[in-house]
């Protein structure tokens, strides 16, 4: 019996729920001890430009869908990947980690998203306010999503770095261009298929390959971006997202300083960051035995 | 069909007996120094400015201009005394001293509201009954917050930034100053605040006030002087937050001159407020929300209601209603307590103004302008609105920060919704309906910090502010407000 040839899988990049080339048509061979192990997108500005756009139109359905809707969807990405565990053992290992670190980067992933999924309806409760105002109003203050977040996710720690980027972002509406680790980008794809099936709405998640110093820069100043999430190492590149992104305000939250891989990341502090707090008011009737009771 | 409603006919005048607030017992200084340290002193450089009267043009004062080693030394101040004595200072002993700087302002109301309408040009109404009231409740609301803090923040443990440079514009000069100086006091961090150029005065009242509140010296610095002294601030290296409230050009221009530092900052910039009039609003009460929105403060309100959308089938009815309560509004000395439009802040500014409804006319739209005696000095803008105006028009979509009103149409309310958020802007916006589920979706569906729904231009210290998108990041006022003058890392 002859040995069967093994299917080799071919890594492409995710826009609104697709799975397309980069337009440019450009790519890169990742290879291990000089061994093609797979061909990767180097995507381009138009790329960004598209993935952002579908960003902006999945953005009003995703936050107007119910916080415990939300939370479901993001449980359903954690079950999707329990099952899938194996491949993404396989994958780090493909890119150099060790097999115990490997378990050990899935696990983590797993419980973080676990962990974020149980606060999408639980964020305005701790950080939203009723207002006393000394006037006759009804006045309150929740947060909501900021809209289309860009990620740079960090090099290293390339799937619990990513997840730790993304998840954070999207649990309270907001929808997110990622640009991913470059070195270590197989599991970014992987995990883009995963969405694909998890009942995430198309265009919430967009994922993105190729060389961080090109495309970080376009992100950064792409006006219909509304904030920033960067993991980066690299301080000239830092500035330069942070110089270009004041060309329409973007909030920026470096996440850099936190470590990854420690629980204390895991709180709705750094949900909170990408959030933005909208305050209400509204007259209260006054009559003779009307006070301000709120 | 406009045609057949009719309007009331005031023949541009409303005659009331003037009422004029007495300025006798009022001492203002002909010259004001830098609060710098606990004294104040001269400018190393020893140079002033005047600063204006803009009701009468005439010089009120010369008022110290902050350079390069007068900065220096306010920072340094600022931060000995954050190293020193205020981090040692207990929490409840802080909140003390922000009340009593409270208390004094309670006191000195009255000639802190005349000086705010001298200086500024708005009427002693607004002054007296808006500004120097929220400004001491301002500091009351934050005191109480300063022993408290870790209640604000759950498992946290928040700590103080350092020193606060803190630059504030001149349409509510005193209160602004409250909004940055109240806040980071309660979370413990030390000031280094500059006022507009063209409105100090009552900064430097309020520096007394410090002085006189034994606040220990360099906790709050009051520095003098244009937008080069705030620059010096921006990009002083011992500065460790900037808080800014003025212009978006000037915010951008902030956010990349402290790109790459590690600067945290909040930025209260400009705004373009829908104000939304659905059929079914109570109109009367929508016409008087608009005319506060678009005409309170000369309307320069960074979150005045400057695009009004009217529902197209009560369009004539609120329009006729509109230019008749327009008809009733009194322009003039803003030392009269019947005034409802005071003078515009400064001449600059009234250049801006005129170069927009000169636009607005080129463009095409309706000008509709109160008919009323203007005095012969003084910078004066009567109360302004174009119809026919389109989403395209540069007096529908950049802010002129003046009494100028752009009025739109809408039929259903998804239109709305879409030209509502058609802007880079976010800080407020206005709806006006009798139906609660309408007021909930607009409200949740408006991109913008504040949504007044059925009132307008309201604020409390405990109600948070600020905007979305280009109209700046991070919010004053409230528990909201606390945050970005704390590391709750």
């Amino acid at each position: 019996m002859s040995k069967r040839i093994k299917v080799l899988k071919t890594y492409k990049i995710f826009i609104d729920g697709k799975f397309p080339r980069t337009e440019s048509g450009r790519y890169t061979q990742l290879k291990k001890d000089n061994i093609p192990i797979a061909n990767i997108c180097l995507s381009s500005r138009k790329d960004i430009k598209n993935a952002v756009l579908s960003a902006r139109n999945a953005f009003e359905s995703w936050f107007s869908k119910s916080a415990y809707n939300r939370s479901q969807i993001l449980y359903r990405i954690a079950e999707i990947l329990e099952g899938n565990k194996n491949q993404f053992i396989q994958e780090l290992i493909l890119q150099g980690e060790d097999s115990k670190k490997a378990i050990l980067e899935i696990d983590y992933s797993i419980d973080r998203i676990i962990y974020f999924a149980g606060w999408p309806d639980k964020i305005n409760p701790i950080f939203g306010s009723v207002n006393p105002v000394a006037s006759s109003h009804f006045n309150f203050t929740i947060l909501e999503p900021m809209g289309v977040v860009g990620i740079i996710a960090p090099e290293e720690n390339s799937l619990l770095g990513l997840i730790s980027s993304i998840i954070p972002v999207i649990l309270s509406g907001n929808t997110c261009v990622a640009i991913v680790s470059e070195k270590l980008p197989l599991c970014a794809i992987s995990l883009a298929e995963v969405i694909s099936n998890s009942d995430v709405p198309n265009g919430v998640v967009n994922i993105i390959t190729g060389n961080k110093d090109e495309l970080a820069p376009h992100l950064a100043q792409h006006m219909d971006v509304n904030a920033l999430g960067l993991n980066i190492e690299n301080k000239e590149l830092k500035n330069q997202i942070f110089l270009r992104a004041s060309n329409n305000l973007k909030r920026l939250v470096d996440v850099s300083k936190y470590n990854i891989q420690d629980s204390n990341f895991e709180s709705p502090y750094i949900v909170k960051k990408f959030m933005e707090a909208k305050t209400t008011w509204h007259p209260i009737e006054k009559d003779f035995t009307s006070s301000n009771n709120y | 069909m406009s045609s057949k409603i009719k309007s009331l006919k005031y023949n541009g005048k409303w005659d009331f007996s003037p009422s004029i607030e007495s300025v006798e017992n009022l001492s203002i200084k002909k010259e004001y120094q830098l609060f710098i340290n606990g004294q104040f002193q001269k400018p190393a450089a020893n140079k002033y400015f005047s600063s204006i009267n803009p009701s009468n043009e005439q010089q009120l004062s010369r008022i110290a201009k902050a350079e390069s080693k007068d900065v220096n030394l306010a920072v340094s101040s600022a931060r000995d005394a954050f190293n020193g004595h205020w981090r040692k200072i207990s929490a409840k002993e802080r909140a003390k001293y922000i009340y009593r700087i409270a208390r004094i302002i309670q006191e000195k109301s009255k000639e802190l509201a005349i000086v705010e309408t001298l200086d500024g040009g708005k009427p002693i109404r607004e002054s007296r009954d808006v500004d120097i009231p929220l400004t001491s409740a301002h500091f009351f609301y934050y005191a109480g917050w300063a022993d408290k803090l870790k209640y604000a923040f759950p498992n946290r443990n928040p700590k103080p930034l350092g020193v606060v440079g803190q630059i504030i514009p001149w349409n509510f000069p005193l209160m602004m100053a409250a909004w940055k100086i109240a806040p980071a006091l309660a979370t413990g961090n030390t000031v280094v605040l500059k006022p507009a150029e063209s409105t100090s005065i009552t900064a430097l009242l309020l520096a007394e006030i410090i002085k006189e509140s034994e606040l220990p010296p360099g906790v709050v610095n009051i520095i003098t002087g244009d937008g080069s002294t705030g620059n010096l601030i921006v990009n002083h290296p011992d500065v460790n937050k900037i808080a800014f409230t003025g212009s978006t050009e000037v915010g951008k221009s902030i956010m990349e001159s402290i790109s790459g530092t590690n600067k945290r900052s909040t930025m209260e910039l400009g705004g373009k407020a829908a104000n939304i009039i659905f059929e079914d609003a109570p109109l009367d009460q929508a016409v008087e929300g608009v005319i506060n929105g678009i005409y309170f403060n000369q309307g320069h309100v960074c979150c005045a209601g400057s695009r009004l959308f009217i529902q197209e089938s009560v369009y004539d009815v609120v329009l006729r209603k509109l230019k008749d309560r327009m008809q009733s509004l009194l322009v003039g000395n803003p030392l009269d307590k019947n005034t409802d439009i005071g003078a515009v802040n400064s001449k600059q500014q009234l250049a801006t103004i005129h170069k927009y409804i000169n636009i607005g006319v080129k463009e095409g739209a309706d000008i509709f302008q109160l008919n009323c005696e203007l005095p012969n000095s003084g910078y004066w803008c009567p109360p302004t609105l174009f119809t026919n105006v389109s989403q395209s028009h540069s007096i529908a979509k950049e802010e002129i920060f003046g009494p100028v009103l752009a009025v739109q149409t809408f039929r259903t309310t998804k239109e709305v919704i879409n030209k509502a958020n058609n802007t880079p802007y976010g800080l407020s916006a206005g709806v006006w309906t009798d139906k609660g589920s309408k007021a909930f979706n607009l409200a949740s569906k408006l991109k913008a910090g504040v949504i007044w729904a059925n009132t307008y231009n309201k604020f409390d210290p405990t109600s948070p502010f600020g905007g979305y998108k280009e109209s700046g990041h991070g919010r004053e006022g409230g528990l909201h407000g606390l945050s970005p003058y704390l590391n709750i890392e």
